[in-house]
């Protein structure tokens, strides 16, 4: 633990601001819908870990049962926009994210 | 030591994101994705949060991306069917995550300045004292997520079936 501190907490503000970065640019890159749910729970990962790092380095355990629901919310959005894709994949035959455009006009 | 496992997990953690984002076959990219989830609960071992690390492994690795998979095999999908945005829309794409990244980076500069903790406990992310806090100061949010739980459940199977009557 005390080994910990010898790396700085600024290091893992990075990491997971590069890593929900990466999870931001695969979100407007990709067109196949399940990707960029993919992207979607990088994103979520990437503010897991900061809120992990920061309960540790406060000794404040709130900051990991805030991961806990986060990961419950991940695990619920994931079935239902999983069902909600393969719905739309049975109508439109694609999960290509640009033929969803029928609100637009 | 402890700084080069954090720098090596940190760096497969973000390669495998980037393979993740980029290659073409979204199979490759279920498996990378896993890939950076492993790192990430690396990260979670070494930040001392084991309870964390467990769960994260079992319901990611585990469970959430067993179901894409899943998904992306009964569909069928693969390198061929997959849809390619134009090259100019994922330059735009770049520069946009990229000043995101810069802006964040930016503004994170020196902004946390986080001395020794008042008292340092290394049991906090143990499971004996999550599940106390779990259980005594977060009980109605545990209790609303399994309500959340049962309404995903039952929306996932209503918007699954194939001709739904109501």
């Amino acid at each position: 633990m005390e080994e910990l501190r010898t790396i700085p907490i600024e290091y893992y503000l990075y990491l997971s601001t590069v890593l929900f970065c990466i999870g931001v640019l695969g979100v407007l890159m990709r067109r196949n819908a399940i990707v960029v749910l993919m992207c979607v729970e990088l994103m979520l990962n990437a503010v897991n870990l900061l809120l992990a790092a920061f309960s540790t380095y406060l000794s404040d355990a709130q900051g990991q049962i805030m991961v806990f629901f986060i990961m419950v919310v991940a695990a619920a959005e994931a079935a239902v926009g999983l069902g909600i894709l393969v719905m739309i994949y049975r109508n439109t035959k694609s999960t290509d994210i640009s033929l969803l455009d029928k609100l637009r006009n | 030591m402890t700084l080069y496992i954090f720098l090596t997990l940190a760096i497969v953690s973000v390669i495998t994101a980037l393979l993740m984002v980029f290659s073409r076959n979204p199979v490759h990219s279920v498996l990378f994705l896993i890939l950076t989830f492993f790192a990430i609960a690396g990260q979670y071992v070494l930040l001392n949060a084991q309870f964390l690390a467990v769960v994260h492994i079992i319901v990611y690795a585990g469970a959430i991306m067993v179901l894409f998979l899943f998904v992306l095999m009964m569909l069928n999908l693969n390198s061929e069917t997959e849809p390619q945005k134009s090259t100019m829309w994922k330059i735009m794409a770049a520069i946009a995550a990229g000043s995101l990244l810069l802006t964040l980076t930016g503004a994170l500069r020196g902004s946390v300045q986080l001395a020794t903790p008042v008292q340092s406990n290394p049991r906090v992310g143990l499971v004996e004292n999550l599940g106390k806090v779990l259980f005594t100061d977060f009980v109605v949010p545990f209790e609303i997520a399994g309500i959340l739980f049962l309404a995903a459940m039952v929306g996932a199977v209503l918007v699954g079936k194939k001709d739904l009557k109501l």
